[in-house]
């Protein structure tokens, strides 16, 4: 029974690969294709051209995004739990809530130029997983075993899937930074929203997430009160957990109180991006403390 | 002479209003909160005493000049360190300092009416203006109301302001952090945490020596620590088959507390603590004691009991040693405990599953000076068996004997062992409380937007309005309201 469920997901999560690599393609298509339409002498884009392969690359993605949705659902079935307990879950859960936070922010905001870049990253993230990362489906050990797991690390997921998403938007913020700088933009990048907008929207996602990732900490600190005695103790996976926290922190703070804007608040946003990063590359694979279980 | 008048001078009390407005500058506390996130690192990357004493041992035996240097500058504590303390006690003054006021001034502000209506309303922010029809202030007036603004009218026109959740809300949540502060010290004062190891079926009392370690907050005493009694009757350990990773741990306890007479039957597992009072007893480790009883040559009993063992792998090898020193010349037995054992070429010995399905007693038995009077702490799970000889060696399955050179050892059984941590936190609700508050104030921050909207009606109908920290939407609203009060749907 178990072991079914443990194959069905892995099914799902190679089909899911599959879908968002056509994603991928169908939005690679449909960039090369709005940079070939302008010639030297209309340099507008034709959008009309691309408008049904970003449709394809588009509703690929929400394909992509319900077989890896049913792929972790399985997996938690299998294991009996919340499939969220080693590094194999912790990135395919991640890549799921990273597609996620790029479809819903699609609702509101015109980002369909962000696809490629969302598409690629999922296709790495599971491809890493899968290759790389991957442990067979088990059991928790007793310590793990707690509602305020589930709460605590699925807010850590989503948070970290959203600042994730800020963060790619700062980078091409600094990119056509610079780009513009030199001069015009050129053609392909044309279609990227204005500057002003990408620095709003990686802020908005950050003032959005951020109370989340406040009580997800909040959350790891009750679990770890009732499991181990103690609801901080420094342990590297919290340390670093705060150190992201007071980064944040500190951005609004540059946003909101000091004015800080464009080039400036998007390095800082990329620094505290980084520090999330790290907790989770470096604290799970290389460190020490109680939170090395990731069976690796 | 004229200069000196020119100068001011900094004597005590203006050297500290200076240093005051220094440290509670928006600046300084930016820079602050950056320092603690940066001096937090040292700490993730190397060993620290509180979690990793071992591992920090290793460093001063690998490199002992390096590690006496770290050790200097406190490498090994950083959170106890003076200089952490520093920085974090520096920026909640600033944080004291500059909230306090604030949140004085904004209950002022926010019982004060907003500023009346500019004259020049065209040199705003989402003007507009059109001929009307006359109703319009009793239009904006019911919609204010609906809308939830704070008004002021006069003579012709309204100012309107909404949004003062945001100031609240923000003061809120740095208050916030104030109390998690708060409540972190008085933990630190008025806390305890001990460790105590117990034997399944044996009983503990809570008094200061019944604790292998034991700690105490600054301001905590000996007379602090509440008298209850606990026994534990039953522990229950389930492990999976295929991987022998532990699945559940269950303790039975029974309870007796202080000046009650009725015995409380309890459970403790590793999710869920047990609570007494504002103690809380924890479920930390669990581990095999093998049974034994020493006989000298005459046959009499020179020692008898369980001796606690030290898990080694994930089917519980556990390691410790048998020491009676009132034998003479003194005996010492190292030994493993082998719950499910299995024959292995390398160390004669090992366990296949946690559970005692098959276990084994390996001895080595040795005679001479165990060292103990030498003044040196020894732990008790070792031996130092530098001034002794080997003089035996054997397997014992549960009722087997061995006979030595002037005595023997029976191995009786086993019985199971608890580490029980007690832990005393009477800040966490306070840092809890602090928590949740300084969420709902980050929510209601974050979410909310302060925003100006006025309304004037003269020969013609002129409205206006201001968004603070550029705060978006109101473009949207200005279009709601402007066709609200031209009677558009
Ligand atoms: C030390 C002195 C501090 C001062 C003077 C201060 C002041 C302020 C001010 C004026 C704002 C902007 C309010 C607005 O939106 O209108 C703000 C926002 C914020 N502060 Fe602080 N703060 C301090 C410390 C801290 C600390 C230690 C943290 C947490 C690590 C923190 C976290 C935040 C956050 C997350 C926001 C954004 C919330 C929002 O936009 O409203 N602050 N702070």
């Amino acid at each position: 029974m178990s072991r079914s469920w443990a194959y069905a997901s892995n099914y799902l999560v190679y089909s899911a690969m599959a879908v968002y690599a056509i994603s991928f393609l169908a939005h690679l298509i449909e960039t090369a294709w709005a940079v070939k339409v302008p010639t030297a002498t209309s340099k507008t884009l034709d959008y009309k051209r691309t408008e049904k392969v970003a449709r394809i690359a588009t509703a690929m993605m929400i394909l992509g995004f319900v077989l890896l949705f049913a792929g972790v659902i399985a997996r938690g079935i299998s294991a009996g739990r919340v499939p969220w307990s080693n590094m194999y879950e912790f990135s395919i859960t991640g890549a799921l809530t990273f597609s996620g936070a790029y479809l819903l922010a699609l609702r509101k905001y015109d980002l369909r130029w962000l696809g490629l870049l969302v598409s690629v990253s999922v296709l790495l993230t599971l491809g890493t997983a899968v290759t790389a990362l991957y442990v067979p489906s088990a059991p928790l050990v007793p310590a793990l075993k707690s509602e305020w797991l589930v709460i605590h690390v699925s807010t850590a997921i989503i948070s970290g899937g959203v600042f994730l998403l800020s963060n790619v938007i700062a980078s091409a913020y600094l990119y056509l930074d610079r780009m513009e700088a030199k001069g015009e933009r050129t053609p392909w990048a044309k279609r990227l929203p204005d500057l002003e907008t990408l620095d709003l929207l990686s802020y908005r996602l950050v003032a959005f997430v951020f109370p989340l990732w406040t009580f997800s900490v909040i959350a790891g600190a009750i679990w770890a009160e009732s499991a181990w005695g103690r609801y901080w103790g420094w342990d590297p996976k919290e340390t670093w957990a705060f150190i992201t926290w007071v980064a944040y922190a500190a951005y609004l703070h540059a946003r909101v109180t000091i004015g800080w804007r464009g080039r400036r608040a998007a390095w800082l946003c990329l620094f505290a991006g980084s520090t999330f990063l790290f907790n989770y590359v470096y604290v799970n694979i290389w460190g020490t403390g109680k939170h090395t279980y990731s069976g690796l | 002479m004229s200069q000196q008048t020119q100068i001011p001078e900094l004597d005590s009390v203006g050297l500290f209003r200076f240093a005051w407005r220094q440290l509670t500058s928006m600046r300084t506390a930016l820079i602050l909160l950056l320092l603690v996130g940066i001096a937090a690192i040292p700490g993730s990357l190397i060993p620290q005493r509180t979690q990793d004493p071992l591992q920090v041992g290793q460093y001063f035996k690998d490199s002992p000049q390096q590690a006496r240097w770290m050790d200097y500058f406190y490498l090994f504590d950083v959170y106890g360190s003076p200089w952490f303390s520093a920085i974090y006690i520096l920026l909640f003054i600033s944080l004291i300092g500059c909230v306090l006021p604030r949140t004085i001034e904004h209950f002022k502000a926010a019982r004060a009416f907003p500023p009346s209506t500019p004259k020049n309303l065209s040199r705003l922010e989402h003007y507009q203006s059109w001929n009307g029809q006359g109703d319009e202030i009793d239009r904006a007036r019911a919609w204010f109301k609906a809308k939830r603004f704070r008004v002021l009218e006069s003579e012709g026109s309204i100012s309107a302001e909404k949004g003062f959740t945001r100031e609240t809300g923000n003061l809120f949540f740095h208050l916030a952090l104030i109390l998690i502060l708060l409540g972190i010290s008085f933990s630190s004062l008025f806390g305890m945490r001990g460790e105590a190891i117990i034997n399944v079926g044996e009983r503990f009392v809570n008094t200061p020596t019944s604790y292998d370690t034991l700690m105490y907050g600054r301001l905590y005493r000996d007379s602090n620590i509440p008298a209850f009694m606990l026994t534990a009757d039953k522990f229950d350990a389930r492990y999976n088959l295929e991987t022998s990773a532990p699945e559940d741990y269950t303790l039975e306890v029974s309870l007796l507390r202080d000046g009650s007479t009725t015995i409380e039957k309890k459970v403790i597992k590793v999710n869920s603590p047990m609570t007494i009072g504002t103690t809380r007893v924890y479920l930390q480790a669990n581990g095999y004691a093998p049974v034994v009883t020493v006989r000298d040559s005459k046959g009499d009993v020179a020692f008898q009991g369980p001796v606690t063992f030290l898990p080694q792998d994930s089917n519980l090898r556990s390691i410790g040693a048998i020491k009676v020193p009132d034998a003479d010349p003194q005996i010492g037995f190292l030994g493993s405990f082998l719950p499910t054992y299995v024959r292995d070429g390398v160390n004669g010995g090992a366990s296949a599953f946690p559970k005692a399905l098959n276990p084994r007693l390996l001895l080595s038995v040795w005679s001479g000076d165990l060292g103990l009077d030498s003044g040196i702490p020894q732990s008790v799970y070792r031996m130092d068996t530098s001034e002794m000889v080997q003089i035996g060696l054997k397997g014992l399955k549960p009722g087997e004997s061995y006979e030595y050179e002037g005595g023997s050892i029976t191995f009786e059984g086993y019985v199971q062992w608890v580490n029980l941590n007690f832990v005393a936190d009477p800040g966490k609700h306070l840092a809890l409380l602090g928590g949740i508050v300084a969420i709902l104030g980050l929510l209601a921050s974050l979410f909310t937007r302060r925003r100006r909207i006025w309304i004037r009606v003269g020969n013609e109908v002129e409205v206006a309005a201001l968004a603070k920290n550029s705060a978006p939407g109101l473009e949207i609203e200005m279009q709601e309201f402007t066709k609200m009060l031209k009677g558009e749907k």
